[in-house]
């Protein structure tokens, strides 16, 4: 799982161009949107382009990506959940 | 009442001027625009998100309106009267091209909503208008390459209908290969100098 | 100072090839959201768009343009073409009439079959026709309109802005008419964009319904004709209606989202009454932006909630007519709005059925034949980037 969430930063960060941000920067329970990292609401839809193409998950409803991107640790979670 | 031209500033071949004066840049270890960008010690880590052309648009403006000359007077305009009317000839093709990338391949079909958004010519106007509050009336035109008649008429005739009392005007473009990019301030006056005409605007545009 | 009135009108899209048709789809309550059938995407079988069902080579032949063209420059030939006739416009007349189109696809179409071909430097012909003002141009040369050409590229917002430039070249004298609108094919580029920014609804768009999905796309293209009052008279043409006020601001609020007061919507069109000199009362209806999407409808509910305080509003939107069709919708929009002026009636918001929880707007969902009065109607059109623009159209009283 760690191994997982650490990846999933990266690929964060890489598809989002959060320049000057680390893997070492986002701890797991970090809010992505708001406060946390500042991301908005096409950064959210980049996320959801990034569990498809990396993962293969398919999420057609944009509502329904408010709880699963809150964080690494729900999107870690939905990952396992779907991979299973 | 005429129209005056506050300040300036000039991006071409790889070099950037303020008011005539040339940027000391290195940019041997990064990219040009993040050059800019670290040069005038900008935080704004949106920036790193735009496509070319609105990094340019950005760039260009912070450029304009982080100087003295601007930064000075901004306030003494009502944001609904502070207007961003500029031109380009490229529009947003280099953006257009990455999206099509992401598109067109059956293999590797995932469409890039962050890069669709930028293949809109006028989101570097939002952009700039969102950095700095503008909310006057804002214009982006196509045209083969700068059309200063048009813009200095354009942008006269609306301080004659007292739509704005200040601008952002001027002309970039950005294509995989190039920046280029001229951005003025102008302003109300009753002054007769650096008057917002053709002529002095090509002075200034080399 | 002479008043800018319109003398012709021309347009094409789901509802129909020309203008009449346009009235007979809106009086008879006939969308023209389909499943796609003619853009070839592997997306046909999945959403609905408002496609005009012709053939380029069809389009080609009712424009009369031979030779390369795209998708969106023979749609706008045949808009063009009609308001051309409707003003009454003579070669003459036409090498001292301007031109301001507009378009967010330009090319799209023909870049999109040849792209790869292009990237390896085949077939290079077709990438001149990716180009946004390229149709203008082709416009220009086809028409032989001579006086002044130029593009402009705003986003949704675009074709309402084409009329605002044109309105302004006419009271500055550079020319006494102008052609103004836009003109979008659908196209992969757009219906892919959409889809990725998850506003593309699978079903019917349902414009300010509470439980509204999104928006259907469509393709067309629809201009008119401004002319100073004055020299419209001189010639002797009919006049159609006034296009009375304008204005464009920016919302400075998010690339693409509209704010959640709707303050971009309402400063339009506060702008627009205050330049008419018009109270709010005055306003007889609303063509709303309302493109079915969740941020949009609810945005131009609060603007219109706003400036209108609980006073009785019409209002309706077009679009589960026509789709969006983008840099054009302006154009339709503006063209439905002066048929509404000219024939008392008011569109139906199709698909509607329950107001937004919170707004509790109810707009008009039964067409309205003989409505009285009908003499200034506000036309909204507002486009990624916070470009937003509100057109103020009056009834011609001589």
């Amino acid at each position: 799982m760690e191994e997982l969430k650490n990846k999933l930063k990266a690929q964060i960060i890489e598809a989002l161009n959060l320049e000057d941000v680390e893997v070492e920067d986002i701890s797991n329970s970090d809010a992505l949107f708001g406060d946390g990292l500042g991301l908005d609401s096409i950064d959210a839809l980049e996320l959801i382009v990034l569990l498809e193409r990396e993962y293969g998950i398919k999420m057609d409803d944009a509502a329904e990506g408010k709880t699963i991107l809150q964080s690494v640790n729900s999107m870690a979670e939905y990952i396992q959940l779907k991979k299973a | 009442m005429g129209v005056e031209v506050v300040s300036y500033i000039r991006i071409k071949d790889h070099k950037a001027w303020i008011n005539g004066e040339a940027l000391n840049l290195d940019f041997s270890a990064m990219s040009f625009l993040k050059a800019i960008y670290k040069d005038l010690g900008l935080k704004y880590p949106k920036f790193y998100k735009m496509d070319e052309l609105s990094k340019l648009g950005f760039i260009a403006s912070e450029m304009l309106l982080q100087n003295n000359n601007v930064k000075s007077i901004i306030n003494d305009f009502k944001q609904d009267k502070i207007g961003v009317i500029l031109q380009n000839s490229d529009s947003t093709i280099d953006v257009d091209s990455n999206f099509y990338d992401s598109i067109l391949d059956e293999q590797k079909h995932f469409p890039s909503p962050a890069l669709f958004v930028y293949t809109l010519p006028n989101i570097v106007l939002g952009e700039i208008s969102i950095r700095n509050k503008f909310k006057g009336e804002n214009a982006l035109f196509v045209f083969q390459k700068y059309n200063m008649t048009f813009g200095v008429d354009y942008i006269n005739s609306l301080f004659e209908n007292n739509k704005i009392e200040a601008c952002v005007g001027g002309w970039f473009n950005a294509n995989s290969e190039n920046y280029d990019a001229f951005l003025y301030f102008a302003k109300g006056t009753n002054k007769q100098e650096n008057a917002h005409t053709v002529d002095n605007i090509s002075k200034i545009y080399k | 100072m002479s008043k800018i009135v319109i003398t012709g009108i021309g347009a094409i899209s789901a509802i129909g090839n020309s203008t009449e048709d346009f009235l007979s789809s809106l009086m008879e309550n006939r969308h023209g959201i389909k499943p796609i059938s003619i853009l070839r995407t592997a997306l046909a079988g999945k959403y609905l768009a408002g496609e005009v069902k012709l053939s380029n080579e069809a389009l080609q032949h009712m424009s009369g343009i031979s030779g390369m063209q795209s998708r969106t420059s023979l749609l706008a030939a045949v808009a063009v073409k009609e308001a051309i006739s409707i003003a009454q416009l003579d070669y003459a007349l036409l090498a001292q009439t301007g031109i301001i189109s507009s378009t967010t696809v330009g090319g799209m179409d023909n870049t999109e079959e040849f792209y790869y071909d292009f990237k390896e430097n085949k077939n290079i012909d077709f990438a001149k026709l990716h180009p946004s003002g390229q149709h203008t141009n082709q416009l220009a040369n086809y028409f032989g309109i001579d006086a002044y050409v130029s593009t402009v590229s705003t986003a949704c917002s675009s074709a309402s802005n084409a009329m605002i430039i044109g309105a302004r070249l006419i009271k500055s004298k550079q020319v006494d008419r102008v052609i103004v609108g836009g003109a979008d094919a659908l196209s992969k580029f757009t219906l892919n964009g959409f889809k990725s920014l998850m506003i593309l609804s699978d079903t019917h768009c349902k414009p300010f319904d509470n439980n509204r999905k999104g928006l259907n796309l469509g393709e067309a293209a629809a201009y008119v004709v401004l002319e100073s009052e004055e020299a419209a008279i001189k010639r002797g043409v009919k006049i159609l209606a006034n296009l009375e006020a304008y204005s464009n601001v920016n919302e400075a609020y998010h690339q693409t989202a509209s704010s959640p007061n709707g303050d971009g919507a309402f400063e339009a069109m506060t702008k627009s009454l205050a330049m008419a000199n018009l109270k709010v009362s005055e306003v007889d209806y609303i063509n709303a932006h309302g493109t079915g999407t969740d941020n949009n409808d609810s945005s131009e509910s609060m603007a219109i909630n706003r400036l209108f305080k609980g006073e009785d509003i019409k209002f309706s939107s077009t679009k589960a007519f026509t789709g969006h069709t983008l840099a054009a919708a302006g154009g339709v929009e503006a063209v439905i709005s002066i048929l509404c002026l000219n024939h008392g009636f008011i569109p139906a918001n199709l698909n509607f059925e329950n107001p937004i929880d919170g707004a509790e707007l109810t707009p008009i969902t039964e067409l309205q034949l003989d409505v009285k009065p009908l003499n200034y109607i506000l036309s909204n059109s507002f486009g990624f980037g916070g470009n937003n623009t509100t057109l103020l159209f009056s009834k011609y009283k001589i």
